[in-house]
């Protein structure tokens, strides 16, 4: 059975949920081989997760290099696995980093590239949504080993135990002419929250939450729920919640169980975002804000008033 | 200091987005089209840059005939030149394939010290073709910039993504794609409109930046789409007039749907 490369996500060794995922979708076409790029020791870290998650075989690419130049050391170690391990397919995930190193390795190795793919098939047969859902794409990659990149969230991970057998691979040193070397992280500190695209449950706010201060309704309502925080781009701009968590075209792409949208007019560049959650709810004082067209249930009032009664009333019925 | 910034002209996301039911690729003639926002952004870095630094800043698309109003309204906000490749053979090119098309196209443009895009497209999103122009071109990508500072010949970017800020250097020549954060694009002036009706659009076809025609198009894509549908549109369910109980009857229907 072929290899399927699979780009480990992780942060000094400490494995992202989305890659079990990857995993998971890479059994489908063969015999997962997990890659993990970065500075020594996080193959160690890494390596017991991984077995649980049916990983073969895991490539160990260290070096200081590999943490501490941006992307390029990712795409070198792929490209050279490529060329030695004839796999059937390479996947990573469809962050931000993940879709570049997929885009550039596959101009390096002449393959044809997905892009956020969220279900992947025996037959290399990739479903894509775009349009913000509007469109669903199924679509095949017809020259190379494919390459694709899938949307975190999108497919389930599986336990199954996998050997983990290691083998060592070597990072490529970069030309300093085309290297980008990282001086300084600044991590976000993710909290007691789920990650937004992760969370069962997105509670989120616009511009009628009216200042940083009145979110912190937003975010109670979304602690009794134990979902993520997300905002409108409009509460973005007007400085009342940080960037990394807006919602919609130009953000996030969120698809809960539970959507509950507080003060959000409902805009189509929002609605592209977080129009495939299985149920949404919002709250809106405007009986003809757009976002009531597609809401399960929708309240025409002041968010002041409904969202703390909420949160009251979920609180009062766990008991 | 020359930059080249890659724009893209893309349905506007305020109107409806369509695949065309014959060959899955964008509907173009059904949208109304627009310079896309992101590059907006990557312009107007391009001009604070150059009035910094000086220099000229040319604009490169590659799109259909329609595609040089998207760089007429770049020129208007106060870009130089622009080119422009078009050619039919381009129809359902890849992603991998247009990466290599518009390095073709930055290799026509003399001196070119930095290469600015946006990070994502609103239509793709593939949110790679940036690096993969690098990458074609052997330069540095630093991308997802909300903050960008030429230095001597080194260039540094603020590059903000999920995981956070990362602080990135690397040497000139460099492309750099920029984020949402990055500035407020500049409104173009009635001067700037009218002065862009006068400056250099320079039209190329495949021939003209040496593009082999077997490179590209929908025939020879590394990908292909097998199928595409429209979802159904959502419908709205249940709406209430808050009457005192509104956050009442939400905990009534997420019980009853058993979300709580
Ligand atoms: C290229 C492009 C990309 C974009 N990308 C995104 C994106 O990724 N995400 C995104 O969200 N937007 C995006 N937008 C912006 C989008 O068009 C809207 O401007 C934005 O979504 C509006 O946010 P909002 O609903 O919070 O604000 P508004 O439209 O101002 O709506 C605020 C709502 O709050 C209601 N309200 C006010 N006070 C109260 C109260 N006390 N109680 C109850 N309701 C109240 C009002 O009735 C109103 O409906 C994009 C736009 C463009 C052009
Ligand atoms: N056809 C094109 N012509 C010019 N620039 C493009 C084209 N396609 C993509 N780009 C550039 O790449 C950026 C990201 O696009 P994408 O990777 O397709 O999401 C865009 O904002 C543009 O700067």
């Amino acid at each position: 059975m072929s290899e399927v490369l699979v780009l480990v996500d992780h942060v000094d060794g400490e494995v992202k949920k989305v890659t079990f995922e990857l995993l998971s979708a890479a059994r489908r076409l063969g015999e997962p081989a997990a890659v993990v790029v970065g500075a020594p020791g996080s193959a160690a870290k890494a390596k017991e997760s991984l077995a649980r998650f049916g990983a073969a075989k895991v490539y160990v690419a260290e070096s200081d290099e590999a943490a501490s130049l941006l992307v390029t050391p990712k795409v070198d170690v792929l490209a050279a696995l490529v060329g030695s391990a004839s796999p059937a397919a390479v996947l990573v995930s469809a962050t931000a980093e993940g879709k570049e190193v997929a885009g550039r390795l596959a101009v390096r190795v002449g393959s044809g590239v997905l892009a956020d793919v969220v279900d992947l098939d025996g037959e290399g047969v990739a479903t894509q949504s775009v349009f913000g859902g509007a469109y669903t794409v199924k679509a095949k990659v017809t020259t190379g080993v494919p390459v694709i990149s899938v949307r975190p969230g999108a497919v389930e991970a599986e336990e199954a135990a996998g050997a983990a057998a290691e083998e060592t691979v070597e990072v490529p040193s970069v030309d300093p002419a085309r290297a980008v070397r990282i001086t300084r992280r600044e991590p976000v500190t993710g909290g007691d929250r789920p990650e937004l695209t992760e969370a069962s449950v997105v509670v989120s706010g616009g511009r009628g939450v009216g200042s940083a201060d009145n979110f912190a309704l937003v975010e109670k309502l979304a602690d009794v729920l134990g979902g993520a925080v997300g905002a409108s781009r409009a509460a973005v701009d007007s400085g009342y919640y940080p960037h990394q968590f807006q919602v919609g075209q130009t953000g996030k792409t969120v698809a809960p169980q539970l959507y509950i949208a507080l003060g959000i007019s409902g805009a189509i560049q929002h609605r592209a975002g977080m129009q495939t959650s299985k149920t949404i709810v919002a709250v809106n004082k405007d009986p003809e804000a757009p976002i009531f067209e597609i809401a399960d249930f929708g309240v025409v009032g002041d968010l002041f008033q409904v969202a703390p009664q909420l949160t009251e009333e979920i609180t009062k019925r766990r008991g | 200091m020359n930059i080249v910034v890659l724009v893209k002209q893309v349905p506007d996301t305020n109107s409806e987005r369509r695949l065309t039911d014959s060959d899955h690729t964008l509907d173009r003639a059904s949208a109304d089209v627009v310079l896309d926002e992101i590059n907006e952004r990557a312009v107007e870095e391009a001009l604070r840059l150059q009035e910094a630094h000086g220099g000229e800043v040319t604009v490169v698309t590659m799109g259909p005939d329609s595609a040089t109003d998207a760089l007429r309204k770049a020129l208007s906000m106060g870009a130089d030149k622009a080119v422009h490749l078009s050619d039919a053979a381009l129809h359902g090119s890849d992603a991998v394939q247009t990466a290599r098309a518009l390095a073709k196209v930055i290799g026509t443009v003399e001196g070119v010290d930095l290469v600015l895009a946006g990070n994502e497209a609103t239509d793709g999103r593939m949110g790679a073709v940036p690096a993969m122009v690098a990458e074609v071109l052997g330069l540095p990508a630093l991308t997802h910039a909300r903050k960008v500072e030429v230095d001597g010949s080194t260039v540094r970017v603020e590059r903000e993504t999920d995981e956070g800020v990362a602080f990135v250097e690397a040497a000139l020549p460099a492309l750099v794609s920029v984020g949402e954060k990055i500035n407020e694009p500049r409104y173009p002036s009635f001067k700037g409109i009218m002065a862009a009706k006068k400056k250099p659009v320079t039209t190329l076809g495949l021939a003209d930046a040496g593009i082999d025609a077997a490179e590209v198009g929908l025939a020879n894509a590394a990908t292909t789409v097998v199928e595409a549908a429209p979802k159904p549109p959502r419908s709205g369910g249940q709406k209430v007039e808050d009457a005192g109980d509104g956050g009442v009857r939400i905990a009534e229907f997420l019980a009853a749907q058993k979300l709580i």
